[in-house]
């Protein structure tokens, strides 16, 4: 029968899609229930509403800004460097930012702690700011593994040893050669690389709990456990954001028109 | 002195020496080929011109200025390479402009600019396509008119048509040497295929493990190649085997062969070697080619304007050219036929 593998796989794309749906499904309609007997977003406005909501959600966004320009400060360069000079280093590198996903944060952040308590050589949890940057270094540890194979897989793409001769030939110092040619030939592996970020650090909990900052994780558990419909809304609506995200990607990946090329 | 000198340049990678005591003086406008199979050093020699490599010992200087130690970027030299790379996130403009933005010239100029090298590769009408866009021969040309555009003191062409298709490489040989004369830059031009190097250059560099085995023009390096890698590395060549009879004649195959004077340096009875182009043996009885060898042909490649036979001299394999005549049918395989050769055409084969 030659329909019969076609039809095995619409079964299990069906499966799949059942087993991923059903959960979304049941909590959306699980958040409008927040008045007895009828459907209504009260729920979503009730979290929208609250001010704490938007202080902490803002936070962080402005937070996951920082971080991921940061992060692509460092990996970028850092990832071009080990291809270009020390293609040697890569494993080791490579392992180096695997370890924030076998090092548990509660660990990295009690090490950040004790360095940089108020009587450190470095007292950066001695002000607001300094947490703040504290915070953001934290993020971008964590974002690491995905940042750094974003880009690494970007770079890739291009000949990067022969653009970069080829920029040095006409005269291209380093700074050059990093923002008008690597950056902008891997911008989608970096946007890639930044939505991951954005994700994590707008869902860190333990980061900004123990270094006391108004974060958005920190109230999403603290209302999880004083409310019961507003979580859910909440969750629909990191789900809405996140989702967003992507398909502000898709675009940009589609408005760039030399990426269509690598296709 | 020249206008780019390369002197006693060495290159030590690890244990191996790429580059042996190479000196070479590039003219100012002159077009250079250095030609060698692959691990030469010819490509080393090239991107220690650009400063890619830095020598293990010797100098390199332009218009009287030592560049050895300078950085790539302040030694204003234009490169293509083999594999194009043009900035793909660039339009044909903007990456034909790339050299002049870091150098700080005017937008104005820079546009203008930008058109008279598009102009002058012929490919006016592409300013705004991205590479991708592109074929690979337009790629080519866009990436000489980037290497051209800030007006470098040396042009390096490293392989850049090796990776073209033969029609386009054919065509496109041409073309940059065009341009080449036009603008009068001074070129090295990298390659390992013989006829680009001998058709392109006005000189010619044969490397052969590091060292420079031959410098001379084309006519000289296929004409007169003074090693026997030159010989045979350049075109094909029959070699026989010759006896010395006297000072200016020797014995092949058992016929007498008469070579200018001067050129036997061995003694009467010694054995040498001497090597004939595959042109300068003519099949049957030709006026002025005294030496007649009978032959027995043992192949025939009919290749268009020219016919390569093959044929088995007294137990040595010779290959000769001949026109293709439209009234004249090429022998068969098998047949008996008389190859005639001169003593002047004969090269006498060293080291």
């Amino acid at each position: 029968m030659k329909s019969g593998p076609k039809f095995w796989s619409w079964i299990a794309f069906g499966a799949g899609l059942l087993y991923f749906l059903i959960p979304l499904v049941a909590m959306f309609e699980f958040s409008l229930r927040a008045k007895r007997g009828e459907y209504s977003f009260q729920a979503y406005s009730n979290v929208l509403g609250d001010p704490q909501f938007r202080e902490t959600f803002s936070y962080s966004i402005i937070m996951a800004g920082f971080t991921i320009v940061w992060g692509v400060l460092l990996v970028t360069p850092t990832a071009f460097w080990v291809r270009l000079k020390m293609p040697r280093l890569r494993p080791v590198i490579e392992f180096i930012t695997l370890l924030p996903l076998v090092i548990p944060p509660i660990v990295i952040v009690f090490g950040y702690i004790r360095m940089y308590n108020t009587s450190s050589w470095l007292p950066l949890t001695g002000t607001a700011m300094g947490t703040n940057v504290l915070l953001m270094f934290g993020y971008s540890v964590l974002a690491l593994p995905y940042m750094y194979r974003a880009i690494d897989t970007g770079l890739r793409t291009i000949d990067v040893a022969t653009l970069t001769e080829a920029a040095q030939s006409l005269g291209a110092g380093w700074v050059t050669i990093m923002f008008r040619l690597i950056l902008p030939n891997v911008l989608v592996a970096v946007l890639s690389g930044a939505f991951l970020t954005f994700a994590i650090v707008v869902g860190e909990y333990v980061f900004a709990a123990l270094l006391n900052r108004p974060a958005f994780g920190p109230y999403m558990v603290w209302m999880g456990s004083n409310k019961a419909y507003e979580p859910a809304a909440l969750a629909v609506i990191a789900f809405a954001i996140t989702w967003f995200c992507m398909a502000l990607i898709q675009l940009v990946t589609r408005f760039s028109k030399h990426e269509r090329a690598k296709g | 002195m020249s206008f780019l000198d390369l002197r006693n340049l060495e290159k030590t990678f690890g244990p191996n020496r790429v580059v042996k005591d190479f000196d070479l003086g590039v003219e100012r406008g002159e077009f250079v080929s250095l030609l060698g199979p692959s691990g030469c050093g010819k490509t080393t020699v090239l991107r220690m011109v650009a400063g890619f490599e830095t020598p293990t010992s010797g100098s390199i200087v332009i218009d009287g200025q030592d560049v050895t130690g300078q950085k790539t970027a302040s030694r204003n030299i234009g490169m293509v390479f083999q594999a194009y790379a043009l900035f793909p996130n660039l339009t044909v403009a903007e990456n034909v402009a790339f050299g002049l933005k870091v150098k700080g010239v005017a937008r104005a100029e820079r546009d203008a600019r930008v058109t008279e090298m598009l102009r002058l590769i012929g490919l006016p009408d592409l300013a705004a396509r991205f590479p991708f866009q592109l074929s690979g021969g337009q790629q080519q040309r866009v990436a000489l008119a980037r290497a051209l555009a800030p007006s470098p003191r040396v042009l390096l062409l490293d392989e850049p048509l090796s990776a073209l298709d033969a029609k386009i490489r054919v065509s496109l040989r041409a073309e940059i040497r065009d341009i080449q004369r036009t603008l009068g830059i001074t070129t090295i031009f990298v390659t390992h295929d013989q006829e680009e190097a001998l058709s392109m250059s006005d000189r010619i560099v044969v490397m052969n493990g590091g060292i420079a085995d031959q410098v001379g023009t084309p006519f000289e390096i296929y004409n007169r190649p003074t090693t026997k890698f030159v010989a045979n590395f350049v075109g094909t060549l029959n070699t026989f085997d010759a006896i010395v009879d006297g000072p200016v004649s020797l014995t092949v195959a058992g016929q007498s062969l008469t070579l200018p004077e001067g050129e036997i340096t061995a003694r009467k009875g010694e054995r040498i070697a001497i090597a004939l182009r595959p042109e300068a043996l003519r099949l049957g009885r030709a006026e002025g080619y005294d030496t007649v060898l009978p032959a027995r042909v043992t192949g025939v490649e009919f290749m268009g304007s020219i016919i390569r036979l093959r044929a088995d001299v007294e137990g040595t394999s010779v290959s000769l050219d001949t026109f293709n005549r439209a009234d004249q049918p090429p022998p068969g395989i098998g047949a008996q036929v008389d190859i005639s050769l001169s003593g002047k055409d004969a090269i006498l084969l060293r080291g």
